[in-house]
């Protein structure tokens, strides 16, 4: 089994390639298209903003490689974000697995951007509802909850906290930073075939 | 909806976690390690570590810790002091910290602030208050890892709000340094005067001494998390003393681990 965890530009890889080493899988961490190919789990992370990651993504050719992948894919937070069509982070075109876009919070006194913190996500599937947990969010933007979303969660207003469509998952918190239930949601993908 | 979070703050100088009174005569209480290691395991939902040797000489000190941090726990943690550029930042977000929190170097750059927020998300960019309230008006102090350098500024701490929000800060610490070390309870008053101007995730620093602390915090005013250093350095609460009385005054917080 092998891991490769795209470098989308951004810094600290390392909190994520960390998760994947306390799981004894071995990772590597790349911008080649071949490596990310052959890899049989393929991990977006989210760091930096999606302007940001889809330059970056089309600098290296990647955008087209991505979204022609066959094995299990999981995007983390912007990771997640740049597989809708589009990101009103800095009007961004994103990939289009998911036929929805991202939207930014609105702020106020009372729903502070980002939301930053520990919120509860709960998943429709009843298999799934042993992940129902605390996990750990960093975000500004957001995808509202549609047909793709596996789990949901509340910031002002429900949105999606885990959205699924064929080989590719998306969860908006950080799995790496969210203690014991974010190692078992990163088991739950590597068991994926 | 989100949780409250409870933030232990691990003053780091030479290495060591140290703590003093109102940013005074620190003292050695242990290993950034074990006690990073001690508080994640016991539910800490967050942490910060204050960089004190580096923010007020000048000098740019080894993070080398910052990695070994990163090896231990997988929750999020932020480090300060002595942050003063893009790259300064980027090395500490490479080494595996959230987020970077800056003080002294935004009052007197703010354009960095804006810098940080564009290169890395405003939800990497933290902004550090020290604010001390002088016959009513209360103002940001500078360079306060040490008492020989710390001194006030002329900028309110409402201004300053206001000003870090525009440009692009993604989370505000606020610093009583009347409260701080006096473990007689948070700034409520403080808290309550900058919540009305400010749109970001704000976390109360300063004075926790006991769980009604905690609870008075949480219960009036509206800050997102609260920091503290002694009263879990001491021994004195554990992370989980501090959860179940929160949780037993319908306080929102993390029941997990």
């Amino acid at each position: 089994m092998s891991v490769a965890i795209v470098d989308c530009g951004g810094a600290n890889l390392r909190s994520v390639a960390t998760s994947i080493e306390r799981l004894q899988i071995p990772y590597l961490i790349t911008d080649n298209s071949d490596e990310i190919i052959k890899a049989q789990y393929v991990i977006l992370p989210g760091v930096g903003s999606a302007q940001n990651v889809m330059k970056h993504l089309e600098s290296k050719n990647l955008n087209n490689v991505i979204t022609q992948l066959k094995q299990p894919v999981l995007g983390i937070c912007i990771g997640m974000q740049i597989l809708f069509n589009y990101s009103a982070e800095g009007n961004t075109k994103c990939l289009g697995i998911f036929d929805e876009n991202i939207d930014p919070f609105s702020e106020s006194n009372l729903l502070k951007v980002p939301q930053m913190g520990w919120n509860k996500v709960e998943f429709s599937d009843a298999k799934l509802k042993k992940l129902n947990d605390y996990y750990y969010f960093a975000n500004s933007f957001y995808a509202k909850t549609f047909n793709s979303t596996k789990a949901m969660s509340e910031y002002g207003i429900a949105f999606s906290s885990v959205v699924q469509k064929d080989n590719f998952l998306g969860c908006q918190f950080h799995p790496e930073k969210s203690a014991e239930a974010g190692v078992r949601f990163l088991k739950y993908f590597l068991t994926k075939s | 909806m989100i949780t409250k979070r409870i933030i232990p703050c691990l003053d780091v100088r030479d290495g060591h976690v140290v703590k003093g009174i109102q940013f005074k005569n620190h003292k050695i209480v242990g290993s950034i390690v074990d006690l990073a290691k001690k508080y994640s395991q016991e539910g800490a939902d967050e942490l910060v570590f204050y960089d004190i040797t580096a923010s007020t000489d000048g000098s740019t000190v080894s993070k080398e810790w910052v990695s070994r941090i990163s090896d231990v726990i997988n929750i999020p943690f932020c480090v300060a002091g002595g942050i003063k550029s893009v790259n300064d930042a980027r090395s500490i977000l490479n080494l595996g910290a959230d987020k970077v929190s800056i003080n002294t170097p935004a009052l007197e750059n703010p354009n960095l602030i804006r810098e940080l927020s564009l290169e890395f998300g405003s939800q990497c960019v933290v902004i550090g208050m020290d604010i001390k309230t002088i016959d009513g008006k209360s103002f940001l102090f500078a360079k306060t890892g040490n008492e020989l350098t710390a001194h006030s500024t002329e900028i309110l701490a409402l201004d300053w709000i206001r000003k870090v929000q525009k440009l692009g800060a993604g989370e505000v610490v606020i610093n009583s340094m009347n409260q701080d070390g006096m473990k007689n309870g948070y700034d409520i008053s403080l808290l309550n005067e900058l919540s009305k101007v400010c749109t970001l995730p704000m976390i109360a620093s300063g004075g926790a001494g006991s769980d009604d602390h905690f609870i008075n915090v949480f219960a009036n005013t509206n800050v997102d998390g609260a920091l503290a250093a002694s009263i879990f350095h001491n021994n004195e609460y554990s992370i989980q003393d501090i959860k179940t009385s929160l949780q037993s005054n319908k306080i929102n917080i993390r029941t997990s681990l």
